[in-house]
């Protein structure tokens, strides 16, 4: 598969994705505090925007259709965060706390 | 005229949906005047049907049309018209329309006195639709129907215990005998692939009825023997007769129309429009004619000793459906159907006439009659003329067709069944005279005085009451010179003209068996003898004789204790299975799945501790799965796993 001029070798984007999607990853499920978690869910959306990036440069018809279509993806994460932000505050209203454990009302 | 012979049923039905349209508020006059003036054009219908079979000499005369199709097989619907057919049509209606002209006087004043004629409208229908049927198929609709009617009319006073009780058990009982009536039409069906009469009949004469686990001759005899079964639960025969009596809880015109002249006498017509295929089986008819013999004597035992008036009447009309039954068993077709015309009549006769004491007097039984003779003057005559056909006092209706069994029976070599017959027919003769000296003659009881404020004014109904009793005891004389040397047995020569192929005509000539009928007639003279020794000039007190033969008189009322039998064996049988079932229900089945649902409420009991709320739990366990699956995924891709 030819590289099309792209100057670096894809295995090191899609490396670099997954490294972020991971980082991501751990620190959406390790992370204690409310705002960190959305903001590890960022880092995995972008990992992801990564990936449609370079899959658009190397394709056999090389277009921009990845690159558009991951610009979707930075907009709608923008609308997310603020709807994330929002029921954080409401949350912080309800029980004084952005802690993840204090978000258990559905437990036994 | 016989291509019209289908207006025949259709009146009753015009009738029928006629009332329906007017309403259960309808007036009394326009409700019975409708009814009975079309039923009576029904009437003159069939006889000119009747009239023109007779001139026309071939065989069935069947009208089919297309109804479905299933696979290779189609089914047709329409009517035929055969000998035997036309003459129940003629006997059908003319007792149907009589018993629609008592009703209206008998009934006069209840409160359902348009749906009572609307049932008898489809009861009518449906037995004339019954007759014509030119197929099994639409004969056991219209079997079933007729059945409905009975149902319906037996517990018309369902306000009453004892008649909603006596319909559900009528309907019960009969049902037994549908059953195997239905399994024998099956069966037929599948072996000549063909509800009609003439193509069964065809298969059975050339021995081609074959299925694969079951052929030939021991086909033949399980068919006739099935069929034979729906002939029982509908002729009220032993051992499925327990309904009839039972029955009598309907209106007692309901008891001369269906429980004595043509819905029980329909399972001897079947019998007897299915001869060929019985004729085909010695065993099958060796059975019919057993059954015959057996309920014909049973039945007349019993009626000696019984209180109520109409119940002796209706174990005299299970005697008589024996006779029937016993005749088309010895092979004598032609006598079974003869019988069934006198009997239709004379029957419905004393019925009606017992209606007519019932309703001048308000009660059915026999020891708080007495002495009506002078205040009910045409009742006591016509109820003599029919005590005497009965009876088969010469040249009484039952003496010629009673006799013509006989005959046949001692011929054919049954000299048992013999025996039965003319122990029933002495029997016969005492009871039915023993209703009519305890009603008509001697004093007022005094029970019947001090119960029935009523009594002083009891007396004869109206001319609409009158008029039947008239035209029957006329038919319960004369019937019987229809088939009677004097004309040539007539009726017989009338029913050979298509009959069925096996139906032998009997050697019998008019004056070789004068010598049986002299017997028969004594034998009946004796009965009557006796029963006016005890209860019209008390020579023998009855009660010194109950009291002699204690242990008789209590089998004999006590009806053999076969409702006491049936109660235990096959209620209390039905009770215990009950029983034994809903044990099962509870305390196993019931169990087991309690069980399972408790499985599951204490995994929840546990498993509840898993569910604690914390998102990112649930983040990693989900993540480890997917970890897992994809792992395993890509070792099986490798071909590793």
């Amino acid at each position: 598969m030819a590289n099309s001029g792209f100057p670096i070798p894809i295995g090191s984007v899609l490396a670099l994705a997954a490294i972020l999607f991971c980082i991501g990853l751990f620190g959406v499920l390790t992370k204690r505090n409310l705002i960190m978690v959305l903001v590890s869910m960022e880092l995995m959306l972008n990992a992801a925007n990564i990936n449609l990036v370079a899959f658009s440069r190397i394709q056999s018809k090389p277009n921009l259709s990845g690159q558009v279509f991951s610009l979707f993806t930075i907009t709608i994460a923008a609308a997310e965060i603020a709807v994330g932000l929002a029921l954080l505050l409401a949350f912080f209203r309800l029980r004084q706390s952005s802690e993840v454990k204090d978000l258990d009302s559905h437990r036994w | 005229m016989i291509a019209y012979a289908w207006l025949v049923p259709l009146l009753p039905l015009v009738a029928y949906i006629f009332l329906l349209a007017l309403g259960r508020r309808a007036p009394e006059g326009v409700v019975s005047s409708v009814s009975v003036a079309l039923t009576f054009v029904s009437f003159l219908l069939s006889a000119a049907v009747f009239v023109a079979v007779g001139s026309h000499p071939e065989a069935a005369t069947s009208y089919v049309f297309h109804w479905l199709t299933l696979g290779s097989r189609s089914l047709d619907v329409g009517f035929s018209v055969t000998h035997l057919n036309a003459l129940m049509l003629l006997v059908v209606t003319l007792v149907s329309t009589l018993v629609l002209l008592f009703s209206r006087e008998y009934m006069r004043g209840d409160e359902r006195f348009a749906v009572f004629y609307q049932y008898l409208n489809l009861f009518v229908f449906s037995m004339l639709a019954l007759v014509i049927s030119p197929n099994l198929l639409q004969l056991y609709i219209f079997w079933e129907m007729v059945g409905l009617c009975s149902y319906l009319l037996v517990g018309f006073w369902y306000f009453k215990p004892e008649a909603a009780a006596a319909a559900k058990k009528s309907f019960v009982v009969t049902r037994i005998g549908d059953a195997g009536l239905l399994a024998g039409i099956i069966l037929l069906f599948l072996a000549s692939g063909s509800f009609d009469d003439s193509t069964i009949f065809a298969k059975v004469a050339g021995h081609s009825l074959s299925l694969g686990w079951i052929s030939g001759q021991a086909l033949t005899t399980l068919a006739a023997i099935l069929v034979f079964v729906g002939a029982i639960g509908k002729s009220a025969q032993f051992p499925l007769h327990v309904w009839l009596p039972d029955a009598m809880e309907g209106p007692t015109p309901v008891s001369a129309l269906i429980h004595a002249a043509t819905m029980v006498a329909a399972g001897v017509y079947l019998v007897a429009r299915l001869f060929p295929l019985f004729a085909a089986s010695p065993a099958a008819l060796t059975t019919v004619a057993w059954i015959g013999g057996v309920t014909a004597l049973l039945a007349a035992l019993i009626a000696l000793t019984q209180r109520d008036i109409k119940r002796v009447i209706a174990y005299s009309t299970i005697s008589q459906l024996g006779y029937m039954m016993l005749a088309l068993g010895v092979g004598a077709y032609a006598y079974g159907v003869f019988h069934l015309m006198t009997h239709a009549f004379f029957k419905a006769l004393l019925f009606l006439a017992a209606g007519s004491v019932i309703h001048a007097v308000h009660t059915q039984d026999l020891f708080e009659m007495g002495g009506l003779g002078r205040r009910m003057p045409i009742t006591m005559w016509t109820f003599l003329a029919g005590a005497l056909a009965l009876a088969g006092v010469v040249p009484f209706a039952g003496f010629w067709s009673k006799d013509d069994i006989l005959n046949a029976t001692l011929q054919t070599g049954h000299p048992v069944l013999f025996v039965f017959a003319l122990v029933a027919a002495f029997c016969t003769a005492f009871y039915i005279f023993r209703v009519f000296f305890l009603t008509f003659t001697g004093e007022p009881r005094p029970a019947a005085q001090l119960q029935h404020t009523e009594w002083s004014e009891a007396g004869e109904g109206g001319p609409v009451m009158q008029v039947p009793l008239v035209v029957l005891a006329v038919l319960a004389t004369v019937a019987g010179f229809f088939n009677s040397p004097l004309n040539g047995y007539g009726l017989e020569r009338y029913l050979f003209a298509d009959a069925p192929t096996g139906a032998g005509v009997l050697g019998r000539t008019f004056p070789e068996n004068v010598g049986l009928m002299a017997v028969s007639v004594v034998v009946s003279l004796l009965g009557i003898g006796l029963a006016a020794a005890m209860y019209w000039r008390p020579v023998i007190r009855p009660a010194s004789l109950a009291n002699g033969l204690r242990l008789l008189y209590v089998v004999s009322y006590r009806k053999f204790f076969l409702d006491e039998i049936y109660g235990a064996a096959v209620v209390g049988t039905g009770r215990f299975l009950a029983a034994l079932v809903n044990a099962v229900d509870r305390y196993v089945i019931a169990v087991i799945v309690r069980a399972v649902g408790r499985i599951f409420y204490a995994a929840g009991l546990f498993l509840k501790y898993t569910q604690t709320g914390q998102i990112q739990t649930y983040g990693v366990v989900a993540g480890c799965g997917l970890l897992i699956v994809v792992v395993i995924a890509i070792f099986r891709a490798g071909g590793v796993l």
